[in-house]
């Protein structure tokens, strides 16, 4: 027993993993934050706004011409975002299901987090995966697997506030969730199909998927299993045009109606969060992973390569994450009934149809 | 003088439609009853016929008889009317059967466009600064009748401005029309001849008599009956537009002829009070001094909270002490002839649960002749007709300050009445316990145990008897102060009765009120048969439109 | 107006798959995007006030700077919010401009009734009451938001005046004070 404890408490191990286990939430944290600014940004220069451009601190606007320009950028935003969210009074509403309310936004968060984990982000000279958890090469289906957890958080916040508006977009959230993870899981078989050798080891792993990569992408291979998955990634990272569990319009706010102060925030990152790892997934399924360009193996030896390789992966989450922006101020949101009809009429049927087509091509080359 | 009470009617027509009207009436106030307006300036219903302002002009025609037959000449089958060459003014006809009128023609028309004009050539159109603007004939018949500009390029003569008439009136001559109503009213109404016409054409000025003033009692008529803001009350001067004016109707307390007001108030202020048109009662007049009484509402010794033993205390407790002091011995009540009828029926009630003996303090004047009688208090009469006095008013209380001296008495109420001037002396409130329920502090609030504040007439609604026994009713104008109750409430409660049922009750109990319902009161009052007080001998002489009973 | 019925053209196959719609819509977004923000940053930059501007109701005196205003109260008769509050009152006897004879005592204008609609300066008949270009009125109590008559003139200020109608009642009256006999 004591050595199981002076394991857990005393060995560099211990400490190294809770200093990665730290890095992973500032990491995601700040992407999040930064990403609320980058949708407060695109969405006021989209409407001839110029978005947030006033908060600053005396230290910062202290500094010339920097600190203008992190004001004027609105760098300081997301930072003053948090602050309030943390200080704010954290009101129970007295008719909640105390536990769960308290639950839910914990829940909602934590999937985002684990999956952040696995995500692997680039790859060493020698060959090692560069990756918040390293060895564990755990394969798209855990990825699935722990995203789709995240509506349970939304279902329990909705089911938790007692009042109708948030029951009514947790159950819209649920049903769409499980409406488009068939079609997406459908669509990314095809991908598998072509890239997984059936004796390996690690045949659903998303660095082998990278891998195969090398030359062309997956999205010119396979565009049309590469669209589906992008529609549903939108559906189930609750974007525009899907956000249904939200729905201001005719839901108030949907499943956080009853949430305000720091359980609101928790809410907020996740979402943020669930589009950080559905942007990763398609750049890494899709979008060729830490490939620079397609059809051009690596550009730069060792380190370089390297470095130029962990840089196009998160220019090309930036991007995907401003496509996610750019759609939701450009497309309005479908009602209900048309969410469940692309999902049940068109994206599943497409997905089937598409996934026999490749058997029968893979079939007939032999 | 018009006997009969349904005056014979008569066929007129009035632009090809017939009319029955009352015959003999005149044709503007004929034409009036039938829905149709005559503008007209210089005519007053209450005052003889002048037929200077010209605005009233008609076509007026008859029916065409021949000559040797006395038959009507037919034309397309139908009487030919025969009209009279020039129009003519409607204030000087009067209805005769037969007659025609044409009111809309292009005559008449062209008639009130050009007499508006005239008038309005030297007329300062200062309509901003007017206190007329908003009830003046002359903007209504301009916008109405007029030909909405003007065509004369002169100046405008200048007369004189601000000029004061007497101590209420304000005269602007510049707005003067020339109607004479004034000097009309002056010398039949107010039998005062002091206001007259110097000059002559445009130069024609209103203006007193050398060394003389308009200082009777009933100026602020002519200011009423201006159909212009050429007289205006100095009292209301600047005040108020007359748009903003809630208009309530109200009766004056000032003497038992019961003159029936107008006040005219804003959100709780009272601006100025007017008569109100009774046939009955008063015409269309009040006296001068009846318009000051709304200064009571604000004056610096108004109650506005309960006191007990000299120290302010809530309403409550006030009543409760009240009770117990009404309800410990032998009680007397001062009733007065301020209260309304159904504040005298409670306080009845009080004096029959308690078998107390009730005085009523009289209030004596000179009678002006026409609307001031002897008797200074509204609601004298009725005292007699609730059962609170079967006696005529007490000049003195020598009789209750001797009982009180001799211990017959051991507590009193008294209702708006300041005892003290009536012989009973501060000193002598202090020995028995004494109730008050008045508006305004005075000598007898100060010597008693516990006052109640009361409202004024302004601030209550109720109804008065006046002097010919006619039931007029007076509505409350503005809010009280907060926190002080109406009279009838505060004396329902010390008699231990309902406020709902008193008019039911009244009823019942009184032959005379048989027929009266609360809420069924018209704005002329009702006549009620005073017969079984002709025993009394009543102060008042002869007013405008009372005459005492001639003694049996 | 006759109605006619308009048959609703079936969809394309493009587009039913609504992807070149959202396309279309995507460019109109980049393109605006791509625009220069028409934000204007208020407190460091003003705005133009133009001609005609209806900001907040202030009183003006003519250019001999005697007050317009005749105290009326057409204005706060036709005020739909019931903004303004007058007392009128009496020229004394000695002020230069006593032919006027009547003047406002008071005169408040309550600026968190008012909604800038500009019926009391069309009602005027002096033309003493302006909705000029002040347009921003803050405070810190309801007290503060109501503008007494000094600090309506203070706002107000002088405009310019053509008709001086008073004075020319006075001066024709003055002209004829000689007599006409």
């Amino acid at each position: 027993m004591e050595q199981i404890l002076n394991n857990l408490v005393l060995s560099p191990a211990w400490y190294y993993t809770a200093a990665r286990g730290l890095l992973v939430i500032v990491v995601l944290m700040s992407i999040a934050a930064y990403s609320v600014l980058l949708e407060r940004k695109a969405s006021a220069w989209i409407q001839g706004r110029i978005g947030p451009n006033r908060t600053s601190h005396p230290v910062v606007a202290w500094i010339p011409f920097l600190g203008t320009f992190l004001m004027k950028g609105g760098f300081i935003q997301p930072a003053a975002d948090g602050l309030k969210f943390l200080f704010k009074e954290d009101a129970l509403p007295g008719h909640v299901r105390k536990i769960t309310y308290i639950l839910a936004p914990c829940i909602a968060l934590a999937p985002a987090l684990i999956a952040l984990v696995m995500l692997p982000f680039g790859e060493l000279p020698n060959g090692k995966i560069i990756t918040l958890c390293p060895g564990a090469d755990v394969g798209v289906l855990f990825m699935f697997a722990i995203s789709s957890l995240g509506v349970y958080g939304i279902a329990l916040a909705g089911w938790s506030a007692n009042s109708k508006y948030p029951f009514l977009g947790a159950v819209r959230g649920s049903a769409q969730l499980i409406s488009y993870e068939l079609a997406m899981g459908l669509s990314v078989l095809t991908v598998f199909l072509a890239t997984a050798t059936p004796q390996e080891n690690n045949a659903l792993s998303l660095v082998s998927m990278v891998k195969a990569q090398t030359g062309a992408w997956n999205v010119f291979m396979h565009p049309i299993a590469a669209l589906i998955f992008l529609i549903c990634i939108f559906a189930e990272a609750n974007r525009h045009p899907f956000d249904m569990p939200e729905s201001e319009t005719d839901l108030v706010g949907g499943f956080h109606t009853e949430y305000g102060a720091f359980k609101f925030g928790l809410f907020f990152v996740a979402e943020y969060s669930h589009m950080v790892i559905g942007s990763s997934l398609f750049i890494l399924m899709f979008l060729g992973g830490w490939h620079i360009l397609p059809w051009v193996p690596t550009i730069g030896t060792g380190v370089v390569a390297s470095l130029l390789g962990l840089a196009a992966f998160f220019i090309k989450l930036a991007a995907f994450l401003f496509f996610f922006v750019w759609v939701r101020w450009t497309v309005p949101r479908f009602r209900y009934d048309q969410v469940m009809r692309i999902g049940w009429r068109v994206l599943l049927p497409v997905a089937v149809a598409n996934l026999i087509v490749y058997f029968l091509w893979y079939a007939l080359k032999g | 003088m018009v006997t009969d009470n349904k005056p014979s009617l008569v066929t007129i027509n009035v632009d090809g439609v017939e009319h029955q009207v009352a015959a003999g009436a005149n044709l503007v106030d004929a034409l009036a009853k039938i829905g149709k307006e005559v503008p007209h300036y210089c005519y007053h219903p209450k005052l003889p016929v002048a037929g200077n302002c010209r605005m009233c002009l008609v076509e007026l025609g008859s029916p065409l008889r021949d000559r040797a037959t006395n038959e009507v000449i037919l034309e397309n089958g139908k009487p030919k009317i025969g009209w009279q060459p020039k129009p003519a003014i409607a204030c000087a006809t009067n209805v005769s059967a037969g007659l025609h009128v044409r009111l809309e023609s292009p005559t008449v028309k062209s008639c009130r466009e050009g007499v508006t004009e005239m008038i309005l050539l030297n007329h300062p159109l200062d309509c901003p600064i007017c206190d007329q603007a908003g009830e003046c004939k002359l903007q209504e018949f301009s916008a109405e009748y007029g030909r909405g500009y003007s065509r004369y390029l002169d100046e405008k003569n200048a007369k004189p401005k601000k000029t004061k008439l007497g101590p209420r009136v304000t005269l602007d001559d510049e707005r003067c029309i020339l109607c004479s109503r004034c000097v009309r009213f002056c010398n039949d109404i107010a039998k005062d001849p002091v206001l007259g016409f110097v000059n002559r054409g445009s130069y024609n000025t209103l203006t007193c008599f050398p060394g003389r003033e308009l200082n009777n009692n009933y100026s602020l008529n002519t200011v009423d009956i201006c159909p212009v803001g050429a007289l205006t009350s100095t009292d209301f001067r600047f005040k108020m537009r007359v748009w903003f004016l809630k208009k309530t109707p109200s009766i004056c307390t000032e003497s038992s002829t019961g003159v029936n007001t107008t006040v005219w108030s804003r959100e709780g202020k009272i601006y100025r009070i007017t008569p109100r048109q009774n046939d009955a009662v008063n015409d269309t007049w009040m006296p001068d001094s009846g318009r000051e009484l709304y200064k009571i509402v604000e004056e610096d010794n108004r109650l506005t909270s309960a006191i007990v033993k000299g120290t302010r205390t809530s309403l409550e407790s006030a009543l409760n002490v009240a009770d117990a002091i009404l309800h410990q011995g032998s009680l007397a009540i001062v009733g007065s002839g301020h209260l309304s009828v159904e504040e005298q029926f409670f306080l009845a009630q009080l004096a029959k649960r308690t078998g107390a003996k009730t005085y009523m303090p009289a209030h004596r004047g000179q009678n002006d002749g026409l609307l001031i009688s002897e008797d200074r208090t509204p609601n004298f009469r009725g005292a007699l007709v609730t059962g609170l006095t079967d006696r005529n008013a007490d000049h003195d209380l020598k009789t209750l300050a001797s009982d009180i001296e001799a211990g017959r008495v051991s507590s009193l109420l008294i209702c708006r009445e300041d005892v003290t001037r009536l012989g009973l002396s501060a000193a002598i409130l202090t020995k028995v316990r004494t109730v008050v329920i008045s508006t305004h502090a005075d000598a007898t609030t100060s010597a008693a145990e516990v006052v109640i504040p009361g409202l004024t007439v302004f601030e209550r609604s109720g109804n008065f008897i006046n002097c010919q026994f006619r039931l007029q009713s007076f509505a409350q104008a503005i809010p009280g102060p907060a926190g002080v109750l109406p009279d009838v409430m505060i004396l329902a409660r010390l008699a231990k009765s309902e406020t709902t049922a008193v008019w039911k009750t009244l009823a019942e109990q009184n032959p005379v009120l048989a027929s009266v319902a609360q809420g069924l009161i018209s704005s002329e009052g009702i006549a009620l048969d005073g017969s079984a007080w002709s025993h009394l001998s009543f102060c008042e002489s002869k007013l405008l439109k009372f005459a005492p009973q001639p003694k049996a | 107006m006759a109605i006619k019925v308009v048959q609703r053209r079936p969809l394309s196959l493009a587009e039913r798959t609504y992807l070149p719609q959202i396309l279309a819509g995507l460019k109109v977004t980049w393109d605006n995007l791509r625009r220069p923000p028409v934000t204007l940053q208020y407190p460091d930059e003003r705005p133009t006030i133009p001609q005609g501007y209806r900001g907040v109701p202030t009183l003006v005196r003519d250019p001999h700077g005697r007050e317009k205003c005749v105290s009326c109260q057409l204005c706060e008769f036709v005020c739909p919010p019931k903004a303004i509050r007058i007392t009128p009152g009496e020229i004394s006897e000695t002020a230069e401009n006593t032919h006027v004879e009547k003047a406002p005592k008071e005169f408040e204008i309550n600026m968190l009734r008012c909604i800038y609609c500009g019926l009391c300066q069309e009602v005027c008949p002096e033309e003493a009451i302006w909705l000029q270009s002040q347009y921003s009125m803050t405070g810190t109590s309801r007290e503060s938001m109501v503008n007494n008559k000094a600090r309506l003139y203070e706002l107000g200020g002088t405009l310019p005046d053509s008709h001086y109608k008073w004075d020319k009642k006075k001066a024709e009256a003055e002209k004829q004070a000689g007599g006409h006999h």
